[in-house]
């Protein structure tokens, strides 16, 4: 029984962890249909920074905190660079932008190479951070675990609250819903495209604070998550971000009960047949937008 | 010069320098690298075809690539095991006793030729019907694809006994009796590969000018308006994607003699990527493009990293990001440009037509 | 007309062959004359120098921990330079990246053998790179010399392993265990060859010495999520967990580990690929205490290792540590120095013959190894060392004297239908 409850957490805290990671994407794919292959390596650039803060800063949990919004804004900068640069060419090309950003990720991967040296560099985490929370005997949660969840929601109630109640969530949603309608009614897309793009690539930042105290932190962590942060996106339905919360935790949970009854490699390989079938019954997604426009 | 005749001349060259120039001037170990080089070529005509023509990124290109390879290899590892023995990592990893029965077909060597494209194109057909019928299209088949390419790799790594784990199939000593070691059967695998080629080419461009072909590009297009003229885009797109398929199954089989190994690494999403960036060099929507381009990536791969390894990284970025951005349409295009621009007088013929990147909306 | 098409590219087609048959035959003829006779590797001692090629991944995944064995191999070349060379030769050596893909490696193989015709080639890390490369050197008749701990059942002629085979790391750890009353593991691995096959010679063992093995756990590599495995370990109640997990999964395991509450004292993690430059990435926070089976660390005494780590330091920085397979990197470049000296040629054939008829020795950082004639492999060392809050390891156990390699497990009973 403990062993369920402890598993079942460990399924939400998975989860977590995707919806952390996933939920910039959810705004830039989800919201402005550009696949950005180089969010991994946002999510890089986001950890890297706590480990720079940590060289002048000695207290851990004060450079933890100092990093969230530094890296929001490191990393948020990086990806406006990305859009003037070279996604504002791609509108019309959804899938260029594919392989124009894994191009750049594969730069900023060699870069971080160059800059911090190949091997992993060393965070240290608060003291709190690493320990655990005894809810009975058998029953301990990770409190780094924990932080993890409240960062991802806490995420996930600022975003709704920027989408649904300031004028610049109005504006995004109204670029999402119609482009060619906001543009004649006098939005300047461009600029809300560029804003939605700090956004999401700056939830990427946030997203490599909360890596630096679970995983580590080197060139490639970008890269062996980025393909199931898509996933969650895809199978959560563009354009709305409930079916990505709801999806990450299931797919975490799904995951880490195959997981616990079968071995790590078959529960990808269940993971991915199950979001074909999913696809099969809705090729939109979990939850879609309606709109008018065609194809 | 009519397209036809300008097809056969240019099949005619590239037949030349593949079958007298290049044996000539390079040695066995050049030549060797050159063969690896062509089967790479091979999968880019079929993702030219899916993509280019298509509008389907093809990014699991890897695992078709690799069910070819593997079923190749299986058979090789068997016949060099001879009969009633297992091959060498079974006993050494997997303290099996007897064949898994899946292996045991492969000993047949026409079922194993006849797998190394069949299984790809009978798997490509089945998650085609799946994806294609329902409209999974754009950034959700690419993404899709990429999902699958880590899957299969996984599993391929998670069982070491029966598929040699992350070492794959190593030390692979013959082919259908041909001693691999010799360099004078190692040729004859580099020709071999380079007629493989041509006919590749030879079938797509055939494809590319049949009605077929007009109606995979009208697809790419506009998908919605070829529905409603009352063709089925599902079925249209799963022939590309199938024969893509088929092509990869081909190369990767063709890999195995040319450079005695076939593992995961050549599968996941990395080099399924990977085999897309000659073709946008190249020229997508092409013919010849995507193999040149193919061609020109893998020795621009050897050759810098052979001085400069963290260069090359740094070089392989670039070759996503800049001819996407500001060539879409690849080396070819400027080929037709220039070509255009010469003959400004007279209208182009049809084939003549610029090509399209343009997507549709996903 | 489609018809009429496709008939036409057949006969362009098989016209084609035709040619390409005509080529092919051409080309057997001008092979045969060209080829050499013995038909092995041929080493181009022409001028005043000799080339040695160094093979590892400088970019990819595993670079990580490659490009500090390439260091160390450098650093054995230079000082062999300075001091004259070998044979009155200088040393050249020639770099290849294996970019982490083990087909790659083949074919940088290749590469060194034929084009640039070296004497050794020193280098590999992960036991694909070394099972892709093996046929490669078996069939040229060339050199390699591995440096890495691997998991044994393995000896080519055309490799010498200057790393430790399973009797000398895996196999001492479980005796440390046993004899620490440890009666219960758990396996953590990474999915590849060496997890999975150490993890064999870990059941064989603990079934024959009442030891009982209470889980077995593979992570794909690269894995960055442990809670799942975590969970498992922590409700197996394991008395010791043995870690065969490689790289950046390391990172993970270790943070899931220390914050699910598991201590070093209340369930003492064994680890076998974590050395210096691993300690320092994952951070002594989560790491002190933990074991680590090696043969050797940089505070192993002797003159030999102070003289190594100094120049090591110098070289490339006061804060680059030192560490096992760097170590056993530099010693077989000493190692393949002696042999040739001993047969007072570069030739491939002589150089092994020198080896396999004995008394090849090194005054290594190690200490005294010397190489085993009939396996090609090393004697030496085994050291258990306990991971401290410096990020240094200290030596808690060792073996007192070198341990012939026995990479078939031949002299122990438990370990018969293992190979």
């Amino acid at each position: 029984m403990s062993l369920i409850v402890s598993q079942l957490f460990s399924g939400v805290s998975i989860g977590a962890v995707l919806l952390l990671i996933a939920l910039g994407l959810a705004l830039t794919f989800g919201q402005m249909n550009v696949i950005n292959m180089a969010h991994g390596e946002f999510i890089m650039a986001g950890a890297y920074t706590v480990y720079v803060l940590q060289q002048s800063i000695s207290s851990a949990g004060a450079s933890l905190l100092i990093a969230l919004p530094v890296s929001f804004a490191v990393a948020g900068l990086m990806g406006i660079l990305l859009e003037v640069l070279l996604i504002r060419r791609l509108y019309a090309r959804p899938l260029d932008t594919l392989l124009v950003t894994w191009g750049v990720s594969l730069i900023l991967q060699q870069a971080a190479r160059d800059i911090f040296g190949a091997p992993n560099v060393q965070t240290r985490a608060p003291e709190l951070l690493t320990g655990s929370v005894r809810i009975t005997e058998d029953i301990v949660i990770a409190s780094s675990r924990l932080f993890i969840l409240g960062l991802a929601l806490a995420a996930v109630a600022a975003l709704t609250i920027v989408l649904k109640t300031t004028s610049l969530g109005r504006r995004i949603r109204a670029v999402v819903q119609n482009r060619d309608l906001a543009a004649v009614s006098g939005l300047a897309t461009g600029r809300v495209d560029r804003l939605t793009f700090f956004i999401g690539s700056g939830l990427a930042g946030i997203a490599g604070v909360a890596l630096t105290l679970i995983g580590p932190i080197g060139p490639a962590m970008g890269t062996n998550i980025i393909v199931n942060a898509f996933l969650v996106v895809v199978v959560g339905g563009i354009g709305q971000l409930k079916g990505t919360v709801i999806v990450a935790f299931v797919l975490g949970i799904l995951q880490s009960m195959v997981e616990y009854t079968t071995t790590v490699s078959v529960a990808s390989v269940i993971v991915f047949v199950a979001i074909v079938a999913f696809l099969q019954w809705r090729p939109q997604g979990l939850f879609t937008l309606r709109t008018r426009s065609l194809a | 010069m009519s397209p036809r005749v300008r097809a056969l001349a240019g099949f005619g060259i590239t037949a030349v320098l593949l079958f007298a120039v290049a044996p000539l001037l390079l040695g066995d170990f050049r030549l060797g690298l050159l063969a690896k080089y062509l089967c790479f070529a091979i999968v880019a005509v079929g993702i030219g075809l899916a993509w280019g023509r298509g509008g389907m990124l093809a990014l699991g290109q890897g695992v078709f690539f690799g069910l070819g390879g593997y079923a190749m290899a299986m058979h090789l590892k068997l016949a060099d095991a001879g009969p009633g023995n297992l091959p060498d990592f079974m006993t050494l990893y997997g303290q099996l006793d007897a064949l898994p029965w899946w292996w045991v077909p492969f000993q047949n060597p026409i079922f194993a030729l006849l797998a190394t494209v069949l299984l790809p194109m009978t798997v490509a057909l089945l998650l085609g019907l799946l994806i294609f019928r329902r409209r999974v299209r754009g950034a959700y088949f690419a993404i899709l694809s990429q999902a699958l390419a880590a899957a299969f790799a996984i599993l391929l790594i998670g069982q070491q006994g029966t598929t040699g784990g992350t070492n794959g199939l190593t030390d692979i000593r013959g082919f259908f009796g041909y001693d691999l070691n010799d360099p004078v059967n190692r040729r004859m695998i580099y020709f071999i590969v380079a007629v493989a080629l041509l006919a590749m080419l030879g079938i797509t461009w055939q494809l590319m000018r049949s009605r077929y072909g007009e109606l995979l590009v009208a697809v790419r297009d506009g998908e919605e308006r070829v529905r409603f003229l009352g063709y089925d885009p599902a079925n249209v797109k799963l022939v590309a994607y199938v024969v893509a398929a088929g092509m990869a199954g081909l190369a990767g089989a063709l890999f195995v003699p040319a450079v005695g190994i076939i593992s995961p690494a050549l599968i996941g999403v990395v080099p399924s990527i990977e085999f897309v960036i000659g073709v946008a060099v190249g020229g997508r929507a092409s013919l010849a493009g995507p193999a040149l381009g193919a061609i020109a990536v893998a020795w621009a791969k050897t050759a810098l990293s052979e001085r400069v390894p963290s260069a090359w990284t740094y070089f392989e970025g670039l070759l996503f990001v800049l001819p996407i951005v500001f060539l879409p349409g690849g080396i070819a295009s400027l080929v037709s440009l220039v070509r255009r621009r010469r003959a400004a007088a007279p209208p182009p013929a049809v084939d003549q037509r610029p090509p399209l990147v343009r997507e549709g909306a996903a | 007309m489609f018809r009429n098409r496709g008939r036409r590219l057949a006969t362009v087609i098989v016209s084609l062959g035709t040619v390409a048959a005509l080529t092919a035959c051409g080309a057997k003829t001008a092979d045969s004359a060209a080829a050499p006779a013995g038909g092995g590797a041929v080493v181009d001692t022409s001028g005043a120098s000799v080339k040695i090629g160094l093979l590892n991944s400088l970019s990819g995944t595993m670079a990580i921990s490659e490009v500090t064995v390439r260091d160390a191999i450098q650093l054995a070349v230079e000082e062999i330079n300075a001091a004259g060379g070998v044979l009155g030769k200088q040393l050249t050596p020639v770099s290849e990246d294996g970019a982490s893909d083990w087909p790659t490696f083949a074919e940088k193989a290749q590469k060194l053998i034929s084009q640039d015709k070296v004497a050794a080639v020193f280098g590999c890390w992960t036991s694909s790179s070394r099972k892709a490369v093996k046929p490669v050197f078996e069939k040229n008749k060339a050199l390699l010399f591995y440096p890495v701990q691997y998991e044994g059942l393995e000896q080519s002629p055309y490799i010498f392993y200057t790393g430790a085979t399973t009797n000398q790391q895996i196999v001492p750890a479980l005796d440390y265990l046993k004899s620490a009353g440890k009666t219960s593991v758990y396996l953590v691995g990474s999915d590849y060859v060496f997890p999975r096959t150490a993890n064999k010679i870990i059941k064989a063992y603990a079934a024959a010495n009442g030891m009982k093995v209470l889980g077995e756990d593979y992570a794909p590599l690269g894995s960055t999520e442990f809670s799942t495995i975590v969970n498992k370990v922590k409700a197996s109640g394991a008395s010791a967990v043995f870690n065969t997990l490689n790289g950046d999964s390391n990172v993970a395991f270790f943070k899931e580990y220390k914050s699910s509450g598991l201590t070093a004292e209340s369930m003492p993690v064994v680890s076998v690929s974590i050395a210096e430059e691993e300690v320092k990435s994952i951070g002594t926070q989560y790491l002190a205490g933990q074991l680590t089976a090696w043969n050797y660390y940089q505070t192993t005494e002797g003159a030999a290792n102070d003289k190594f780590v100094k120049a090591y330091k110098a070289k490339y920085g006061a804060d680059k540590p030192t560490s096992d397979p760097m170590e056993a990197a530099y010693t077989s470049v000493y190692l393949w120095k002696a042999m040739a000296e001993k047969a007072g040629s570069f030739e491939i054939e002589k150089v092994k013959a020198a080896a396999s008829a004995g008394g090849i020795t090194y005054e290594a950082p190690e200490g005294l190894v010397t190489v085993d004639g009939a396996t090609q492999h090393v004697f030496k060392t085994a050291r258990i060392g306990k991971i401290g809050s410096d990020g240094l390891i200290e030596e808690v156990w060792n073996s007192g004297e070198p341990v012939k390699p026995d990479p078939y497990l031949k002299s122990y009973s438990w370990a018969t239908g293992l190979s």
